[in-house]
């Protein structure tokens, strides 16, 4: 595919005059790895579709959205626009006709990219072959389905502006605040949202549930999120998908594949760099369950019988293989929803070629009852030094349900 | 009629250990590869997981993951004065299915074969005379050493991460290791496997009886392990469920959990599964291969067009795809003339029971490759002269499982139902402890494989014909190495022990391995070999044939290490010298 | 590799063709063919896992059928003051569920004739199906038990005649119309077996009896903490595949 990609570049590149070629090759190309970054194409390619052409439905939590081609064609996706125009739609939320975009396009965040690299994921996205794909964007119900209506949220939840140095911080934090509050739109999965779908305010970062995931807390401090990740381990985490506390799963295991395994050593490091002076609030203290409860007795005999082989006893773990339970920020969530849902379906590990093993867990939730994995998520979320409230059989309940509806 | 496909540089027949590897090497020498399987897919998560891949009766007695004798068997017969009839169901063997192929379902014993297996009639013609060997014995020399496969070798168990002690290291024999190995150029992967109470009591016997027992190599990982495709591996936790299952916490090595991650996500590789290869085209010299014909699920024909065609089936259906494409000479028993069935194979194992009444072994803890054994009784490593007999085998305690449906039973006398049976069964269940052997199986001029005349599959092709039967020479073998195998199990203090060498007439309906061999071996002579030291066809070129097919005759261990090894040796001879020069590689 | 993965779901499985017909290979293998390029779609199910046995009527055999073949299981491993009985723990149920499953249709086995069922030495060469031979069997056992015990049916005699009875089947003396009596013994008692230690989600070895009389731990996968705790008993209970009492809180 990438051979595939320069192959195409080569060829626009002999279409214009030769005077600008070595400048455009490198505009190109960092316009190529900005759109990597920003991960275009987990949205704007259809599963086996052709690139950036469209297609693909993404959840709002008002219903689906399905992304526009943005290939050069000139009648069904972008060819057509202004540069002004397409700096608008990533700057303002606005289509090429001053319509609102909805937010499920991370303009919120992509507001934060200044012009020249907008400029370049532009060059880019010009290189790519036009295809004739007319989208339906809209398949909102009313009232949702009037842009209009995206005024009123642009006005409650949105501030358009460029990413703003912190003359305090090194230029390295300042490139990874840079990345991860813009183009890589952290924000857009682990900023806790509203009921509109808008970020709530003063939870940046701090963990939300949606898609069926938990996107766990990325601050740092206070115990919470990242608070025991080193910067090389939060590098190693986004270069390979996984690293001594976790693996990447779900929709972050298509983060990881499609995007952040791509970014150069030196962004992740000034992400993480970020990530690490991001400071969330104190979490709630909370006191392990004690191992006599008759739950955590029968979550440690489920864990012992069935999840050991694995995870092993004590909940260490195989590194590069089975995540560690017993340290890993996901397990201990205040929201459950991400162990449930493993243990419930089953995932796949997320691939890359640092960490190409990819390991999968089984899904349990045809063998364990609602009452059996509420214990074994209790007995993992309180075992080993960890402590988080417990699950009850109606959480998981709630989750089988949702997982199921997502299946359909 | 066959559609068309576009033509690609590389089609293998079959995607188990030896399909993967030279996938895996091909596709990194920049060839287009396209692999065709009979079986499904089957990835470990979804197919053989810790939920429920401890099922004795699914997997290993109903077969789950096996091939159906409905979609492919073969007949069998003693002798050519038989009728042959078909394999309906399974016994004696189970013929692997779908991706990974025996690499899902094997115990993973890893052994390497001796120096004087590969040299076999000469070593042994020259230690014996020519005298010495029964007249119809049609053993014969590889055509290679195991100095050219070592490094091969090697590359097999680092890719499986192989848990063992090295006994010869470059020369230097080492304690706790097997003298007898032929020299290692570096330590195995990763340390030994624990040893639970058996091994351990056995093993202290042999050092008594003055033997020096070793840890059996074993490709059920004693720790976790990358391998050099930086795919992790994990740690075995002993569960007793590898021969006949998939492993469910990746412990076990298998395409699964060493190659095929990364191979699948290779832009120059492609696999078709559920799809039966019928022939190998050839084009109207019959000396060149056109790619292969494959009938898919639906039953549609295709024929998919390559420039080098590797039959990396398992052993019995490489022969059956030879006869069924007319390519080499098919073997006469009668004359002695062929090369195509000739030489098939087997393996001669047998046992000893120990019952104890004051032990437990905890018998089902336990791996496929687990194990305390001595090596001082196989192949040559003694001298025969006395006993009027060639080959051997390894023994020891080897413990595999404790599987209560076929592992529940009494000591001689002992009633097959009612209240005795249910008493003993529980008596014993815990402090049984059965030791083994594994033994050579030499080839002879009336064992061998061809079409049936009678049976046919379901696509109407003649089904294989395996004609077989055990020789005097392995029984006095079994025999012999039976009975030493017992001196040392006496000394485990058992109160009632009951040897069971291998008896005649061959029993197809009692498991005893998967190890059929031969049949298209290598050599140096094409009027003994179906192909060259380096698998390469002498009939058709571009055509290379890989698995135990080659085996001339089998050694006394399980072969999949030296089928792994032949693999790499055979990609190295395509990438290093085939394809710079593609045409024969040795002239006859 | 650039964006290979995210597009891949789909490419992945590509039917090759036709998908809607029924494969004549699927008859007896899982799917239709794929095209495999990249990592198959995620599927945690496409195994499947078993179906776990649920009580309820009998799916093959008839009511007389079962009540003669819960009389044989518990012959063949009586009940005594420790341990259950066959019939009490499930043999019956678990070869009636067996029976109407694939294996009672010998699904999947090479059955193209010609049969040759004369020959004892090259494999079992029946054309009857586990199905078949149970049902001509058990008919052949009514029979019989109605000739030799003057009406009655096997249930029916007391304990030491079965046992005389199952005995003259295993040694061949008696002989079953329409079915070899031995035959007909040996598939039994092999299924029994099957059913006392067989996990429970097969409908037999109800409460895991028979590992418990044994001192099998079931369906457990790592022994590492016992691998050299030589010679000691193993501590835990058992486990099923479908679980064990201990996965179930305790109420208080």
């Amino acid at each position: 595919m990438r051979a595939a990609l320069l192959g195409l570049m080569a060829c626009s590149m002999l279409a214009p005059a030769a005077w600008g070629a070595e400048q455009d090759y490198s505009l190109i190309e960092r316009g190529r790895y900005l759109a990597t970054i920003g991960d275009c194409t987990a949205c704007h390619t259809a599963p086996g579709g052709k690139l950036m052409a469209g297609g693909r439905a993404i959840e709002t939590p008002f219903g689906n959205i399905v992304a526009p081609n943005i290939t050069p064609d000139r009648e069904t996706g972008i060819g057509a626009w202004s540069d002004d125009a397409f700096y608008a739609s990533m700057h303002d939320g606005k289509t090429a006709r001053g319509e609102n975009l909805y937010p499920a396009m991370p303009y919120p965040y992509f507001t934060k990219t200044r012009r020249d690299d907008v400029m370049a994921i532009r060059a880019w996205l010009n290189t790519l072959e036009p295809v004739v794909n007319r989208v339906d964007a809209n398949q909102l119900p009313f009232p949702f389905s009037i842009r209009a209506a995206m005024t009123g949220w642009n006005a409650l939840f949105f501030q358009a502006g460029e990413w703003q140095d912190d003359t305090q911080k090194s230029a390295e934090w300042n490139r990874g605040g840079y990345l991860v509050e813009g183009l890589a739109h952290c924000g857009a999965c682990h900023n806790a949202k509203n009921a509109l779908g808008g970020d709530e305010s003063g939870s940046r970062l701090q963990g939300f549930a949606l898609q069926g995931w938990f996107a766990p807390a990325i601050t740092s401090g206070n115990g919470v999120g990242l608070d025991k990740w080193t910067v090389d381990d939060i590098v190693e985490y986004l270069k390979t998908g996984t690293n001594r506390f976790a693996t990447a799963a779900g929709p972050m295991a298509e983060a990881v594949s499609d995007s952040t395994q791509h970014i150069s050593l030196a962004d992740l490091r000034a992400m993480a760099v970020y990530l690490k002076d991001q400071k969330g609030p104190a979490a709630e203290k909370r006191q392990a369950m004690a191992a006599s409860d008759p739950v955590m007795q029968a979550g440690e005999a489920i864990y012992v019988d069935k999840c050991a082989a694995c995870h092993t006893m004590n909940g260490a773990g195989i590194a590069r293989l089975f995540p560690t339970l017993s340290a890993s920020p996901s397990v201990e969530a205040r929201d459950p929803l991400s162990v449930l849902h493993v243990i419930l379906n089953g995932t796949r590990a997320a691939h890359t070629p640092y960490a190409p093993t990819s390991p999968a867990m089984p899904a349990f939730g045809w063998e364990l009852t609602d009452v059996q994995v509420a214990a074994v998520a209790t007995y993992v979320r309180n075992a080993w030094g960890n402590a988080a409230a417990p699950v009850t059989a109606g959480d998981v309940s709630s989750v089988r349900k949702n997982l199921a509806a997502r299946r359909e | 009629m066959a559609r068309k496909l576009p033509a690609t540089d590389v089609v293998i027949v079959g995607l188990g250990w030896t399909g993967s590897i030279l996938a895996h090497e091909l596709t990194e020498a920049g060839l287009n590869v396209v692999a065709i399987e009979r079986g499904p897919w089957r990835d470990t998560s979804s197919d053989f997981p810790v939920t429920h891949a401890q099922d004795e009766l699914r997997y290993h007695i109903r077969h789950d993951l096996f091939l159906r004798p409905a979609q492919e068997t073969l007949t069998f017969r003693h002798n050519a004065r038989q009728t042959a009839l078909p394999m309906r169901t399974w016994g004696t063997f189970m013929p692997p299915n779908g991706v990974g192929g025996g690499g899902v379902h094997w115990n993973a014993e890893t052994w390497r074969f001796l120096e004087s297996d590969f040299v076999l009639r000469s070593h042994l013609t020259e230690r014996y005379g020519e005298k010495f060997l029964p007249e119809d014995m049609t053993i014969q020399d590889w055509g290679i050493t195991f100095a050219d496969l070592e490094p091969h070798y090697d590359k097999f168990e680092y890719l499986c991460g192989t848990s063992g002690y090295a006994g010869n290291l470059g020369g230097q024999k080492r304690q706790g290791g097997n003298p007898y190995e032929g020299p290692r150029s570096r330590e195995y992967p990763t340390p030994p496997q624990k040893q639970p109470f058996g091994p351990t009591l056995w093993a202290k016997a042999a050092v008594e009886s003055g033997f020096q027992p070793f840890p059996q190599p074993s490709g059920n990982l004693s720790q976790a392990y990358t391998n050099p495709l930086g795919v992790t591996l994990g740690p075995c936790t002993y569960c007793g469920y590898c021969e006949w299952f998939g492993c469910g916490n990746y412990s076990k090595a298998s395409p699964q959990v060493t190659i095929l991650p990364v191979l699948l996500r290779k832009e120059n590789f492609k696999a078709q599964t559920l799809c039966t290869v019928q022939r190998i085209n050839t084009d109207s010299t019959g000396k060149r291969a056109t790619g292969v014909t494959y009938i898919d699920s639906n039953g549609e024909e295709w024929e998919q067009p390559a420039d080098l065609v590797l039959l990396c089936a398992f052993q019995l259906f490489n022969v059956h795809l030879l006869l069924l494409s007319g390519i080499g000479t098919p073997y006469d028993p009668n004359t002695g003339q062929g090369v195509i069935g000739r030489n098939f194979s087997y393996q001669v194992t047998s046992s000893v029971d120990g019952f104890f009444e004051d032990k437990n072994f905890n018998p089902f803890i336990s791996s496929g490759a687990i194990g305390m054994c001595i090596d001082d009784f196989n192949g040559d490593n003694f001298d025969h002269g006395p006993h009027g007999f060639v080959g051997g085998g390894y023994i020891g305690a080897v413990q595999t499982n404790g599987r209560p449906i076929l592992s529940t039973r009494g000591p001689a006398g002992t009633p097959s139902w009612g209240a005795e049976w249910k008493k003993a069964v529980a008596q014993h269940y815990l402090s049984t402890y059965t030791t083994v052997t594994h033994g050579s199986s030499y080839s002879y001029r009336d064992v061998f494989l061809d079409l049936d005349p009678t049976y046919t599959d379901i696509f109407g092709r003649k089904l294989l014909r395996m004609t077989f039967d055990f020789h005097e020479n392995e029984l006095k073998m079994s025999q012999y190495i039976t009975d030493r195998l017992a001196d040392i199990t006496q000394k485990m203090g058992p109160k009632v022990m009951e040897k069971h060498p291998r008896k005649g007439p061959y029993d197809v309906n009692v498991y005893q391995t998967t190890h059929t061999c031969g049949g298209a071996v290598m050599g140096d002579d094409p009027k003994t070999s179906a192909v060259n030291r380096y698998l390469q066809s002498w009939d058709v070129p571009n055509l290379f044939v890989f698995g135990a097919t080659a085996f001339p005759q089998n050694a006394g261990y399980n072969p999949t290490d030296t089928v792994g090894a032949l693999a790499f040796w055979g990609a190295d001879a395509i990438r290093n010298q085939y394809l710079k020069n593609p045409g024969p590689l040795v002239h006859a | 590799m650039g964006k290979r993965a995210s597009t891949a779901a789909t490419r992945r499985r590509t039917l090759l063709a036709g998908a809607a017909a029924a494969g004549f290979l699927g008859l007896f293998t899982r799917g239709n063919a794929l095209e495999l390029q990249g990592m198959p779609a995620w599927d945690p199910l496409s195994g499947p896992p078993p179906d776990i046995v649920k009580p309820g009527p009998w799916q093959f055999f008839t009511a007389e059928e079962a009540v003669a073949v819960e009389a044989l299981v518990d012959r063949l491993i009586p009940p005594d003051p420790h341990w259950a009985g066959g019939k009490d723990a499930g043999c019956a149920v678990f070869i009636d569920r067996q029976l109407a499953g694939p294996y009672g249709r010998s699904e999947g086995l090479y059955m193209r004739p010609p049969f040759d069922d004369t020959a004892t030495d090259r494999g079992p060469q029946s054309p009857f199906t586990p199905a078949q031979r149970y049902r001509r069997s058990l008919a052949g056992l009514d029979k019989h038990c109605e000739g030799a015990y003057a009406g009655k049916s096997f249930a029916q005699i007391p304990d030491a005649e079965k046992d005389k009875l199952i005995g003259a089947l295993q040694s061949g003396a008696v002989a079953l119309e329409d079915s070899s009596g031995r035959g007909f013994f040996e598939l039994l008692l092999q299924n029994t077996k099957e059913g006392f230690f067989a996990d429970p989600a097969y409908g037999g070895n109800r409460d895991m009896v028979g590992w418990r009389m044994i001192g099998f731990p079931g369906a457990r996968y790592d022994y590492r903490d016992w691998i050299e705790r030589h010679n000691e008993t193993y501590p835990r209970p058992p486990v099923a595949i479908s679980g064990a009492p201990q996965w179930t809180p305790r109420q208080g």
